[in-house]
């Protein structure tokens, strides 16, 4: 039952000579004898012995084959009959061997790559004064045989980046000498690299510490299309870049300017990666603004009572929205899909807070729930934690609504982004003396601050963000229900 | 390991031994059996031993009253010990050794320094078969090729990567009290500190700042384990150097990791990292990956394990330093050619993860007190795993287990070595045959081996003259691998065609690390394959793998049977 799948079993090929007029030779097929209808004379005159390996047909049904590995390298000395590649078929694994002595002088398809049956997959030159000449051959049998190779370069991109070494060269060399530093790929990169036929040295990193990611392979083999127009554009920018002979890299990357001199790069922490990462994905989220002044008199009152108590202005705040929330479910809603409400069961207030290095939003859970006094100190522990990175996922991705207060920097007002998975987010600014007229035109001193929510319009319309603003300010004006 | 969950169920086990009566047992393979007689005559036996040398260090401490049931009962002439057993290190050996101890009627305790569980438990197979099991969650959801396969939709997995590494850790705290709580269960006295031998059949133990206590036992087992080894050059600062204790609590995970060594915990870590998304270098200082694995299971690994993946690697290279990340640089690698010396290449990766290997924990247990000297760490022992001191000779009464004499660093083989000296110790001779030891990487396909690989067996033949052939049989024929979509995988027997004997079988793919006990288990017992062949295995089961191994291996008709059939025989 097993026996058909065995990989140990293997099977010949024969490798032909091929002389430049010669068509491409068949494959001959594990024990057949080697075919060389058409011109078999001109064999005999042929004086150089390179012979092609080709792709054998292991099965009827196999049209193509990928190599699973080289059991030699190039180089090698091969003698008749031993195992040289191993190709995977539609069917099984098996080891080919070769029906000549000589030296492996390239090898043409690598491993992990495909060819059609008959193609050349590697070149066998008999002696080693061949090798050279062998190797030419492969190189413009490869590029001969381009579309039959699997995924071929786009020509834009071909085209492109072997321009910079060729429009600059008097710059281009002493840099690369100069700055020390060899090319960085990543083990992808390197293998994307391979396979998409692209040459790392002429890629320019723009991963950490200027090394080259696999996103910089694919946008120089053109896979991203956006990056291969920006080919030629890469060329017009080197130019500037060499002569300044910046120290961290030779050239600049293909989309951001050139680095000033004396610039250093720091990636990114986790932190910061997460930050940004949300940061980016609120873009693809339909977003409006809406502006409230609150007078905040009876509130600043309340605040100075209830302060020797432990309790922040954020955890009045906090109190505030919830209570709101409770009031207008759709703006502690959220949109996950584009298709439909996710109406939440509990209000989960995050609150922005800038930590070393970073931005956090530790979650008041059940802010609507939890008394002002509790809340505080809730508040208190979260912030502890976050400041020694102790907070636990749920403390900190649980959020059904942000707050973000920057008011006690005199912040009158600002504009806060969505964080992804929530409906809205509140930006608070400072609350600051204001002269206001009343209906009956009276002139009196009021203290006013500005909130301004951010919302999904998807699921949150104007007027629903007004009604829940205007929830708010009433309860800030009349704050009594928050000490309840 | 495995042997843990087999430790903790132990105790009915040990019922079934004691209650058994030997007669009533067919009598087929005698290995196995345990006379209740036996063992009272190991008790007489060794009684008499220990009271000659017992004259001489007479300890009147409290602990020695009470006086194991099991001794009073054959009327031996009371005991002058504290205990029958003293264990020095309480990991999956130190634990496999108690247990069986105390099925024997020993009494016995452990001493423990750190945590109960050794590495195993809590920086080693345990927490790591967390990660793994996450990751090959992972990429079978990441593959959409595989998953489209199936007829399964899935949108884009994620991970939380605090969650994963809770994960690893709770299970690690679940084994270590499911240990503890066993060895409590039964008896076996837990002390803490750590162990140091002071002379023959006495060892002191005591945390840092306290008094140290002193306590005889008749026997004592070293069994303290290992500790990752670092190679000099190397700064680990546990963030961005780090070894593998710290890898398993994953605090983070890096865009690029290099990998320092590719053996089975490389391996093992390459798979965990690849699958959460950061690509993988490997340094290794022989010419090819995976060195001590079979070369054909080794050269399938790497195809499926390594080229497909963001792996790359320099092989026949030393890193000879490597320096932590910090004022804004990059960790950097210095590798210099493993033959010529010559400076090679520098790396620059965001983490390296050293793991070349484990290195003995034997400081500090004062064998310079009973005149043994440790071998680059390790303690020299011999086949019954009793320690031979510098001259060469058997020290009386003290054994050496698991990675601290480094015969087999695997946590299962240091339970059954364990097993084995307390057989001796109970007067049954016992020499514990390491070729039957299984060994599995737990990759995604697993990789598993026990016995010789191709080279090694070839190496035994040719000196002692014997013939070697080779079966092997794929996953792609397999009809529950085939359900599953993962045919890859290759399952190879090296055998003796001439009497049978199965001296090695090595497997990759899928769940290659449950499948290798059939072989095991067949080595340990001494089946032969022509009888082994005739063993049913249920359909469709990925055993049938084994099943067509073992079908497919051409034993020579002359060679004997226990079974009472005729050969050949068409079935």
């Amino acid at each position: 039952m097993a026996s058909p799948f065995l990989s140990n079993s293997t099977i010949s090929f024969s490798s032909s000579l091929k002389s430049s007029t010669l068509p491409r030779l068949f494959p001959s097929v594990s024990f057949s004898s080697i075919r060389f209808k058409p011109t078999p004379r001109r064999i005999l005159t042929v004086r150089s012995k390179i012979r092609e390996i080709f792709m054998p047909a292991l099965s009827s049904t196999m049209t193509e084959g990928k190599i699973v590995s080289w059991v030699k390298s190039e180089g090698d000395v091969l003698s008749k009959g031993e195992s040289v590649v191993v190709v995977e078929s539609d069917k099984a694994d098996m080891d080919v061997e070769t029906f000549y002595d000589g030296i492996l002088a390239a090898i043409v398809v690598g491993e992990g790559e495909t060819a059609p049956v008959g193609a050349a997959i590697g070149i066998l030159a008999e002696t080693e004064d061949e090798i050279a000449e062998a190797k030419a051959k492969a190189a413009s049998n490869s590029g001969a045989s381009a579309p039959s190779a699997p995924p071929p370069p786009p020509a834009p991109a071909a085209g492109s980046t072997p321009a910079p070494p060729n429009s600059t060269p008097a710059y281009a060399a002493p840099i690369a000498s100069e700055g020390l530093r060899k090319t960085v790929a990543t083990p992808y990169a390197k293998k994307l690299a391979k396979q998409h036929k692209v040459d790392t040295e002429s890629v320019v990193g723009t991963g950490p510490y200027g090394r080259i990611t696999p996103e910089d392979i694919e946008a120089a083999a053109g896979i991203l299309p956006s990056k291969t127009n920006v080919g030629p554009v890469v060329v017009v920018e080197v130019k500037p870049a060499a002569p300044t002979k910046a120290t961290s890299d030779s050239s600049a990357p293909s989309s951001i300017p050139p680095p000033v001199p004396g610039s250093t790069v720091v990636p990114f922490t986790t932190m910061q990666t997460a930050v940004s990462k949300n940061m980016v994905e609120s873009i693809s989220v339909p977003t409006f603004r809406v502006g409230y002044p609150v007078t905040t008199d009876a509130l600043d009152a309340l605040y100075e009572k209830v302060k020797p108590k432990g309790v922040t202005m954020t955890a009045l705040l906090a109190k505030a929205a919830a209570m709101a929330l409770v009031q207008h479910p759709v703006v502690n809603a959220s949109c996950k899909d584009g298709k439909s409400f996710s109406y939440n069961s509990n209000i989960n207030i995050a609150i922005a807070v800038a930590i070393n290095g970073g931005l956090i939003t530790p979650v008041l859970q059940d802010a609507d729930k939890l008394d002002l006094y509790l809340l505080s100190q809730k508040w208190k522990e979260l912030v502890e934690k976050a400041r020694a990175k102790q907070l636990q996922p749920q403390e900190y991705n649980s959020g059904t609504f942000t707050l973000s207060n920057l008011g006690m920097f005199g912040v009158d007002k600002f504009d806060a982004i969505l964080p992804p998975g929530q409906g809205a987010i509140m930006a608070v600014g400072a609350s600051k003396p204001t002269v206001v007229a009343d209906a009956d035109g009276f002139f009196s001193l009021k203290n006013k601050m500005l909130v301004n929510v951010t919302a999904d319009h998807r699921i949150i319309y104007g007027a629903d963000l007004a009604a829940f603003l205007q929830t708010f300010s009433k309860i800030v004006e009349n704050p009594g229900s928050l000490t309840l | 390991m495995h042997s843990i969950c087999s430790q903790a169920t132990a105790v009915p086990r040990s019922n079934f031994a004691f209650d058994s009566h030997a007669p009533a047992l067919p009598i087929s393979k005698p290995i196995n059996l345990r006379f209740c007689g036996l063992r009272k005559e190991a008790f007489g036996f060794s009684g008499l031993t220990h009271s000659c040398s017992s004259r001489v260090r007479f300890t009147s401490r409290g602990h020695s009253k009470r006086i194991s049931a099991s001794a009073e009962n054959n009327g031996t002439p009371p005991k002058s010990f504290d205990y029958d057993l003293i264990i020095i290190g309480a990991g999956v050996g130190g634990h496999g050794a108690a247990l069986h101890a105390v099925e024997k009627g020993l009494k016995t305790a452990i001493i423990e320094g750190d945590v109960v569980g050794g590495t195993c438990v809590n920086r080693g197979c345990v927490p790591s078969k967390a990660l793994l099991a996450v990751s090959g969650k992972m990429r079978e959801l990441q593959s959409e090729h595989h998953m489209k396969a199936l007829g399964l939709q899935v949108s884009a997995a994620g991970y939380d990567r605090q969650g994963v590494a809770d994960h690893a850790n709770n299970l690690a705290s679940k084994i270590r009290s499911n240990l503890t709580n066993s060895m409590k269960a039964l008896g076996v006295d837990i002390l803490t500190g750590f162990g140091t031998v002071v002379g023959p059949q006495k060892v002191k133990y005591g945390k840092v700042g306290f008094p140290d206590n002193i306590v005889t036992a008749k026997d004592i087992i070293i069994a303290t384990g290992s500790v990752p080894f670092v190679p000099k050059g190397i700064e680990v600062d546990g963030k961005t150097v780090i070894t593998s204790d710290h890898a398993l609590k994953l605090e983070s995970v890096p865009d690029w990791i290099a990998i320092v060594g590719s053996g089975y915990i490389g391996l093992e870590f390459s798979d965990v990292y690849t699958a959460l998304g950061s690509e993988v270098t490997f340094i290794e200082a022989l010419d090819q990956l995976m060195p001590g694995f079979d070369p054909e299971i080794g050269k399938l690994a790497q195809r499926v394990l390594i080229n497909p993946r963001k792996i790359d690697y320099h092989t026949g290279v030393f890193a000879t330093k490597i320096t932590p990340a910090k004022d804004g640089k990059p960790v950097t690698i210095e590798l210099i050619d493993a033959k010529t010396k010559e400076p090679k290449d520098t790396l620059e990766v965001d983490a390296a993860l050293i793991a070349t290997g484990r290195a003995p924990f034997t400081n500090g247990l004062g064998l310079e007190n009973i005149n043994v000297e440790t071998q680059r760490g390790f303690v020299p022992v011999d086949e019954r795993m009793q320690v031979i001191d510098a001259n060469g000779n058997l020290v009386p009464h003290l054994y050496c287990i698991g990675d601290a004499n480094g015969k087999m660093m695997l946590a299962h083989a240091a339970s059954a070595q364990g097993i084995s000296v307390v057989e001796q110790v109970t007067g049954r001779d016992h020499v514990l045959n390491h070729l039957s030891i299984p060994a599995a990487c737990f990759t995604h396909p697993e990789i598993s081996m026990v016995g010789l690989t191709e080279p090694q067996a070839r190496e035994k033949a040719e000196k002692e003259g014997f013939e070697v052939s080779v079966a092997k049989t794929s996953f792609k024929a397999n009809t529950k691998a085939l359900a599953e979509n993962e045919g890859e995988g290759l399952a190879k027997l090296i055998y003796r065609p001439d009497n049978g004997e199965i001296l090695g079988v090595h497997i990759f793919g899928l769940h290659a690390a449950d499948l290798i006990h059939e072989a095991s288990n067949a080595i340990a017992l001494g089946t032969r394959i022509q009888d082994i062949k005739f063993a049913v295995h249920a359909h469709p089961t990925l055993s049938e793998v084994l099943d067509e191994l073992f079908k497919s291996a051409k034993v020579k008709a002359t060679a004997s049977s226990h079974v009472p059939v005729s050969e050949p025989v068409a079935v």
